[in-house]
């Protein structure tokens, strides 16, 4: 290998990719502001946490110890209580959508308490299913509460014998907070979205201008273009990664618990398979328009949908579960998320960081191969 | 000059297609060639001839399905890239980078050539000023005219010199001055540095040049030879008619080329119309066909020699040939009498700051055939745009089929028909569905637009289930052109029409042309064969938006100030850069 001549048509070549990314703007536009709204968007507009979910109450029985019972569902962040006078008023609320439940005390609730079999129903708006699991908990575990003090007080009285206290906690994401696991997918999103995006024209765009064929009569090699087309993006990359870590430290607190140059050299590792992936498809397709339509299909979409970015992949069906594992973003995800909440797993990042190396080799070499210099 | 070694040596080489409607397409079939180093040698041939694809075989981009194929004594099919490291090839359509400069094009080739920056300085200096483009090096590629992106391209070839050139079609599409230069360049280089060219093009005159030319035909060699050899075979067969006074060159043309038994090929020239005799031919069979025109030999040329090769092949091939089809006289009459269908008065188009055709005045009169010719950026789609009522006008006085463009633009529009340049049917529409669509579009229903439908594929001898997109190029221009004349409009506006077909298909599109100006159709044509303009009543030659001339072809030969034999090749390029001398300095740009 001729070191100096192929430094010097790679640096050529990088000055030349470099100079068209900077002067398209729409497409730095793509690589550096979609980011930061994708960030913004994510981080503030979609959260799983309920706050000051409006649940109906109806008091049919408005004794003292009733009105004590759900006296727990005020103090709370998480759920704004109104008082109605009877369940029409309720069922009104509930189907105008002004309130996310119904909490009904029965008129025998207080006589009912006494033989200990008092009930209390809460009636849910199944609509929004998330939502009417989150209101469920809170609503449950406000009334817990207070039967677990009327217990304690009547303790006393009752043997303890038999019974069994379940103390809750949540590891790795104490609050339960979905911030900490969306933040942390964001990155791979945010990542992806530039090979999907961005590198997915390059090689494209050079077929359809025609360009490529006078490249090719030129001592260029194959890999020279691929690494000159990465490089650019790679920077632009490493810029949305920096911005993704400052905003999950800063803006969203979200704890980062592994090594921090791990999750560098993961992110870099994932960004290279990203674009790669977006340049093969380029190289594949021959045309931008079925190459970012096809980017988007195999890339973007499913790392949004399949790589455990929002649902958890062993609830999904066994077929999804195997697509979902060929995916490079589904790898990286369990990555990020463990590294991000978990900490250091050892194994965990080798398995991880192996897959991914294997796809950067496997798609470095076949996107070699769409650029063999031939027409045919 | 030759040094007796060979570039290129070829033999049984063949490369097979799939055909857009499936079957093999046999690019090239069986070609043996060897080319000679040090000197200028042509591929010529029409559309479709395999010319492409046998410059991609020997650039290495292309691998041939069978036979043997030396590019400077290495086989390119086995070793392309050694082969591309000492060769520069010139594509048909160029890649330049248009968001790069022009500067930065030149230097990321030579970069990847690897040219020393002291030969660089030199070479660089050499090129823009051959290209004419020292004032142009920060100018993005992308904002320069069709003919300087073309010798950008070829400067960014040549930044080294190789060991073998190749240009794929390098004039295509490119105006008379363009050319010109882009001809200065490759012979100097031949000249100053022995260098090896091979250059394949459809213009005689271009392969007039060379030492050695190959003609191809549907991927076979037709003949091979130096130019005077070839033209041999026309020797005693050419001869120059002279229509009398009054009537126009091209009715007497067609009158000849309809004569196919005795004539093989006519084309209007110089206000005259060479023809060449069928060597089966007497030449006392002459007599009949010109009772009272008076007609002398003249000396033999390339393209005469070319045309005959093309003619037989036609003949002896068992598909039908594209014949003239000759529409019949329709009744395009509506009592305007001897008013002019097109009146444009200082006619005024801005986009911004920039002013594309200014203060543009001509009348177009009925049944006349009108040429608007420029270079490439000279305004002359502008104009025809705003002549259809695709564009509105800046400023001026525009009224077509005696209807005012501004106030009644789609009563106008009614009466025009209209052939794009690019073709504009659905591909995957069958001939009579895009007839018939076409025609809905232009308001015909039911029985009229049935009988229409009938009348356009008798006329046109089209094939009405055949698949659009599937046609030749010849083809798909005259279904194309029959479209435009589905609603039997007054004026039908051409753009480009004859630019990427074959000769012959060019011939038969010129008969229709005229038989439709007998019938009292007035035709509007844009071209850049030169040659077409002789087929025109008047033409326009416009540059940086204003006309530089204006009358018949004599006239504007004659104004050229050319002496009688100057063709129209040589009368634009001097009309052209005398406009440009008289008005240098008063904001003209080059690029459009």
């Amino acid at each position: 290998m001729r070191h100096p001549e192929f430094v010097r048509r790679f640096i050529a070549l990088l000055r030349k990719e470099t100079r068209q990314m900077l002067r398209d703007r729409s497409n730095l536009a793509v690589g550096l502001l979609l980011p930061v709204a994708l960030i913004l968007l994510f981080g503030y507009g979609l959260s799983f946490d309920v706050k000051n979910a409006p649940v109906a109450v109806v008091l049919e029985d408005s004794s003292p110890i009733a009105r004590e019972a759900v006296a727990g569902l005020q103090g709370s962040t998480y759920l704004a209580p109104a008082w109605v006078a009877n369940m029409d008023a309720a069922e009104r609320l509930l189907r105008a959508g002004d309130a996310d439940g119904i909490v009904r005390v029965p008129l025998d609730f207080s006589r009912r308490l006494a033989t200990g079999d008092a009930r209390i129903q809460l009636v849910l708006n199944g609509v929004n299913s998330t939502t009417a699991q989150t209101v469920e908990g809170y609503v449950n575990g406000a009334i817990a509460t207070w039967a677990q003090k009327q217990a304690d007080r009547a303790g006393n009285k009752a043997p303890a014998v038999g019974r069994v206290e379940v103390v809750q906690r949540m590891w790795f994401n104490e609050a339960g907070n979905s911030t900490w696991y969306l933040v942390p997918g964001l990155i791979v999103l945010v990542l992806t979205l530039i090979g999907a995006f961005l590198t997915s024209l390059l090689i494209a765009r050079e077929w359809e201008r025609g360009t490529l064929e006078s490249l090719f009569v030129t001592p260029v090699r194959p890999l020279e273009l691929i690494f000159a087309k990465l490089v650019p993006y790679v920077v632009v990359g490493a810029i949305d990664l920096m911005l993704c870590l400052l905003a999950a430290r800063f803006l969203f607190e979200v704890p980062l618990r592994g090594s921090l140059t791990i999750l560098l050299l993961a992110s870099m590792l994932y960004l290279l398979v990203s674009l790669l992936l977006g340049l093969f498809i380029s190289g594949k397709t021959r045309n931008q328009f079925q190459a970012s339509q096809l980017a988007m299909l195999v890339s973007f979409m499913p790392a949004m949908m399949l790589s455990g970015f929002v649902f958890d992949l062993r609830n999904v069906p066994l077929v999804i579960q195997g697509v979902a594992q060929l995916l490079p973003a589904t790898h990286f995800m369990g990555l990020i998320k463990t590294l991000f909440l978990a900490g250091d797993h050892g194994p965990t990042i080798l398995r991880s960081v192996a897959i991914l190396s294997l796809y950067a080799v496997v798609l470095v070499v076949a996107t070699q191969r769409t650029l063999r210099k031939s027409l045919d | 000059m030759s040094d007796g070694g060979a570039t290129v040596v070829a033999e049984g080489l063949r490369k097979t297609f799939e055909a857009p409607g499936g079957g093999p397409l046999h690019a090239v079939g069986g070609v043996s060639m060897t080319l000679r180093a040090g000197e200028l040698t042509a591929l010529v041939g029409p559309d479709g001839a395999g010319k492409t694809t046998l410059m991609r075989m020997m650039a290495g981009l292309l691998k041939p399905d069978a036979g043997m194929l030396r590019v400077l004594d290495i086989d390119v099919a086995k070793d392309p890239q050694t082969v591309q490291d000492r060769i520069s090839y010139m594509p048909q359509r160029f890649g330049l980078y248009e968001d790069l400069s022009v500067q930065e094009n030149l230097d990321l080739y030579a970069d990847l050539h690897g040219v020393p920056q002291n030969l660089r300085r030199e070479r660089f200096g050499r090129m823009l000023e051959m290209t004419d483009m020292a004032r142009f090096t920060d100018r993005p590629a992308g904002k320069l005219s069709g003919g300087m992106k073309q010798k950008l391209g070829l400067a960014c070839t040549l930044v080294r010199s190789p060991d073998l050139l190749l240009l794929d079609e390098p004039s295509v599409g490119v105006d008379p001055l363009s050319r010109r230069d882009l001809w200065k360049i490759v012979q100097q280089l031949v000249d100053d540095e022995n260098l090896s060219v091979i250059v394949s093009t459809a213009y005689m005159d271009e392969a007039e040049r060379c030492a050695q030319v190959f003609v191809m035909h549907e991927g076979r060699l037709l003949a091979e030879g130096a130019p005077g050899a070839l033209r041999e075979r026309a020797r005693g067969l050419t001869y120059v008619a002279t229509p009398p006074s009054g009537t126009p060159a091209r009715d007497l043309q067609a009158r000849l080329i309809d004569a196919g038994t005795r004539i093989v090929d006519a084309v209007p020239k110089g206000g005259a119309v060479w023809f060449i005799r069928q060597p089966e031919a007497e030449e006392r069979a002459l007599d009949g066909l010109l009772i009272g025109i008076g007609y002398r030999s003249r000396p033999e040329e390339l393209e005469d020699a070319f045309m005959m090769m093309l003619r037989q092949q036609q003949t002896k091939e068992t598909h039908a040939a594209p014949e003239a089809p000759t529409p019949s006289p329709q009744a395009a009459s509506n009592g305007n009498g001897d008013k002019p269908v097109i009146v444009v008065r200082d006619l005024v188009r801005k986009f911004g700051d920039f002013t594309a055709v200014a203060s543009t005045s001509f009348d177009v009169a009925r049944g006349e055939i009108f040429g608007l010719l420029g270079p490439n950026g000279a305004g002359k789609t502008t104009t025809f745009r705003m002549l259809c009522g695709l564009l509105p006008v800046s400023s001026g006085h525009l009224e077509v089929a005696g209807m005012n463009l501004r106030t009644a633009r789609s009563q106008a529009r009614a009466r025009i028909g209209y052939v794009s340049q690019k073709f504009a049917l659905y591909g995957n529409l069958t001939v009579r569905e895009n007839l018939e669509f076409f025609g809905g579009a232009y308001g015909l229903r039911g029985q009229a637009l049935r009988s229409r439908v009938a009348a356009t594929i008798a006329q046109f001898g089209l094939e009405p289930a055949a698949i659009s997109g599937l046609l030749p190029g010849g083809y798909k221009q005259r279904l194309a052109m029959a479209t435009g004349l589905l609603h039997e409009p007054e004026i039908l506006f051409l753009d480009e029409p004859t630019s990427g077909i074959d000769p012959l298909a060019r011939r038969a599109f010129w008969r229709t042309i005229t038989a439709l100006a007998q019938a009292g159709v007035t035709v509007i044509i844009t071209t850049h064969f030169m040659e077409e303009a002789e087929y025109c009543d008047r033409i326009a030659i416009q540059d940086a938006g204003k006309v530089l001339a204006l009358g018949t072809p004599q006239a504007v030969r004659e104004q050229a100030g050319l002496d009688g034999g100057a063709d129209m090749n040589n009368a634009f390029i001097a009309i052209v850069e005398h406009g440009r001398a008289a008005g240098r300095g008063d904001g003209k740009g080059a690029g459009a």
